[in-house]
């Protein structure tokens, strides 16, 4: 052994998509990662660290997954620049491992085939080699390794086999000083696609055995899952039994999260001396966190269940189910799963979209992605169905506050859909992106896996949150705190603040959907986040002293509103594009401020609309 | 496998009848045909597309659709028996019929 420390190196992961490429990542780079962003796009970069045996310290990069290097979605376009080393403020990979999954080699056998064009070192990391395994599948490594001139692994990422080796190997090729060729790729035409067809062809016939065992297991399953009725009752109960979950698991949780605030508000109350500094921490910063804490355990079941069916390869079937449905309002397939992630966050759903390679299908999914209920109205929601709407049982089993929830978050669909339809009626017509994709085989879901999936989830929520959410929240409380009531005022102190004055100022545009003022200042900054309006909602109603500390918002809520303010605050959040982190990201992802216009436009216009019919229609029948 | 490269659907058409299968559109099969791929062609399906015919041909090629390819529909959707599920070779694709026009299939003898 040396002191001499060995210069670093970057390795770049590349693979086809389903090929347990992030899976290699987790495994090699363990807790040791960063999620950031490429600069000038917005594709997620994930990088990690590895020490070598010999003491190099590796950083991997895991590069969105690809068929070919002849990009066509903004994806595929980091992926091809960065192998080439042409993404601006990216060094070029050191090495390149190409991931495959050991029991479908034929497609990637094609994309290595043009890896080795770009002539970077290079090493096979033959994945999932066990389910290979298991097949009776026989592959000839050494044969394999001659043929395309590089070291082959054989690993299973998801126990962590053969993880040292890969990285032996890794160092190996750094370590002789392998430099690779100059690059002679470019863009395949269609006889040398299936030119390079014919060769993956010739080399999977030369090296690999066909599986004695193959899976019939998929086969069998999606006789099932893909049956046009059986298919999609199924995919509907998965969605009803996801919403439910999300509903009712993460209660005992929320509670915990909401009780604690609730105790550490009285006691630093309690403790501290009385004055301005005390109601800040108490009522600004303590019910400000907590009011973001307290969802936290529903975007992680919401997760959970996301990239669990996605892990398991249920994904794509529900794309080809839903396709024609969607296809019906003019929505791609593949804006499924994008539209199914906004269930958690539009600013995920609409990055997702990055998949459609079509422009027009891409700008619909967008602009239509924040109309699927995130969980950033859950507790919009939470509150209001708590406060209004009575819990007892409909039909012996499904509990009325649940099946209201379900109700919101079926408007938003049904909005979503209409509103494409719409768009592709007004704007463009006719044209249709290909829907080509690959149905992966069913794969068990690995626990480890999901787990830091839905926590790197988590951690992505808070971190916006935390940079978002809590310094507004101290801008409200700023707000609704100063200027303080003039001596001997009889009006709740928030009345003569700067948030009172808006809200007042405010009020007779709201006032015909049956918006208090006290609503009203919620809203402003509701447009930071959603949720926000929960907490501004509590900081008003609590700074106001409206009801002694110990009465949740809730029941201050139903003691204020009609129930038609309510229904008709509901109605509002169905629709109102109050989340500027979304419209920051439609801007960034569109790199355009017409299409965040459009958005802030024609959805304040269906919020205050459907808003008021709602508020009406209740007034009218006796509830206002 | 790959030996049978015709140049176009005529003399395929001959030759499907010599071997006594019979010769149709992917995009036109049911659930449960099976056969060889006989000929990928660029946009002769007409119709409305996004990309051009070309691209389109390309996308095909890239995710295994050539010529020689053994291919059978396994499965449609409940809507206008749209999109399909086949397999080809060892993996499983899904594709809106449409796009699936220009993909020209030797149904294997019944």
């Amino acid at each position: 052994m040396t002191d001499v420390t060995l210069p670093p190196a970057r390795v770049a992961l590349v693979g086809n998509p389903n090929s347990g490429k992030t899976a290699l990542f987790n495994a090699l780079t363990g807790s040791r990662q960063k999620v950031a962003n490429y600069a000038g796009v917005t594709v997620e970069r994930k990088e990690g660290q590895v020490v070598t045996a010999q003491g190099r310290s590796l950083s991997i990069l895991d590069l969105p997954g690809t068929y070919s290097l002849r990009a066509r979605s903004p994806d595929e376009v980091v992926t091809r620049d960065a192998v080439l080393g042409k993404l601006a403020g990216e060094i070029p990979p050191d090495v390149v491992v190409a991931v495959a999954d050991a029991t479908n080699l034929r497609l990637v056998l094609r994309l290595i085939l043009e890896l080795k064009a770009v002539g970077r070192p290079m090493v096979l990391a033959l994945n999932m080699y066990d389910i290979a395994q298991r097949q009776g599948l026989r592959i000839d490594l050494d044969g394999l390794a001659r043929e395309l001139a590089c070291p082959i692994v054989t690993t299973v990422a998801t126990r962590k086999r053969g993880i040292e080796e890969l990285v032996a190997k890794v160092e190996a090729l750094i370590g002789e000083g392998a430099l690779g060729t100059a690059n002679a790729w470019r863009e395949p035409s269609a006889g040398e696609i299936r030119d390079a067809h014919r060769e993956a062809q010739r080399i999977l016939k030369a090296y690999v055995r066909p599986p004695e065992r193959p899976d019939t297991f998929t086969g069998k399953m999606d006789g099932v899952l893909l049956h046009p009725v059986a298919g999609l009752a199924i995919l509907f109960a998965l969605l009803f039994v996801m919403f439910q979950a999300v509903f009712t698991w993460a209660t005992p949780v929320m509670d915990l999260i909401k009780d604690g605030f609730g105790w550490l508000g009285v006691f630093v109350a309690a403790h501290l001396p009385p004055g301005i500094i005390t109601s800040f921490i108490s009522d600004g910063l303590i019910s400000g966190v907590g009011s973001v804490l307290v969802f936290l355990p529903q975007i992680l079941i919401l997760f959970f269940f996301i990239i669990l069916l996605e892990d398991f390869g249920y994904m794509a079937r529900a794309a080809f189910l839903m396709d024609k449905i969607m296809g019906g309002a003019g929505l791609h397939g593949r804006a499924f799963i994008p539209l199914l992630s906004s269930f958690a966050c539009a600013i995920p759903g609409i990055m997702a979209t990055r998949v459609i390679d079509q422009k027009r299908d891409r700008i619909t999914t967008i602009l239509v992605a924040p109309l699927m209920t995130c969980s950033a109205r859950i507790p919009v929601y939470t509150l209001i169905i708590g406060a209004f709407i009575p819990n007892r049982q409909v039909w012996g089993f499904l509990n009325l506050p649940g099946l209201v929830m379900f109700g919101l978050y079926a408007a938003g669909i049904v909005s979503a859909l209409g509103v494409s339809f719409v768009i592709r009626r007004l704007f463009w017509r006719g044209t249709a992106e290909p829907f080509l994709m690959e149905l992966p085989t069913y794969k068990l879901p690995d626990a480890a896996n999901v787990a830091r999936n839905v926590l790197l989830r988590g951690q992505i929520f808070l971190r916006r949150a935390g940079t978002i959410i809590l310094p507004l929240m101290v801008v409200v409380w700023v707000l609704s705190s100063f200027p303080g009531a003039p001596p001997g005022a009889t009006d709740p102190a928030i009345n003569y603040s700067i948030a009172g004055l808006l809200g007042h100022w405010l009020q007779p545009v709201f006032q015909p959907i049956g918006f208090n003022w006290q609503m009203t200042v919620a809203l402003i900054p509701g447009f930071a986040a959603r949720e926000v309006a929960v907490a501004a909602l509590g900081t008003v109603y609590a700074v106001g002293g409206a009801d002694a500390a110990t009465s949740t918002l809730g029941a201050t809520l139903a003691h204020h509103w009609s129930i038609a303010t309510g229904l008709s605050f509901l109605a509002w959040y169905v629709f109102a594009p109050q989340c500027a982190s979304t419209l920051a990201v439609v801007k960034r992802e569109t790199n355009s401020w017409l299409w965040p216009t459009v958005m802030l436009v024609y959805m304040t216009a269906l919020a205050y609309l459907a808003a008021f019919v709602t508020f009406q229609m209740a007034a009218a029948a006796g509830l206002g | 496998m790959h030996d049978m490269l015709p140049a176009n659907a005529a003399t395929t058409a001959t030759a499907a009848t010599a071997a006594g299968g019979r010769l149709v559109r992917l995009g036109e099969a049911q659930p449960g045909d099976g056969g060889v791929i006989v000929d990928v062609r660029a946009g002769d399906g007409g119709g409305e597309r996004g990309v051009d015919a070309h691209e389109l041909h390309r996308r095909l090629l890239e995710f295994g659709f050539v010529e020689g390819a053994r291919v059978e529909v396994l499965h449609e959707g409940a809507i206008r028996r749209d999109p399909i599920a086949v397999r080809l070779d060892d993996m499983r694709i899904a594709l809106r019929r449409r796009d699936a026009e220009d993909v020209w299939v030797l149904l294997d003898p019944e």
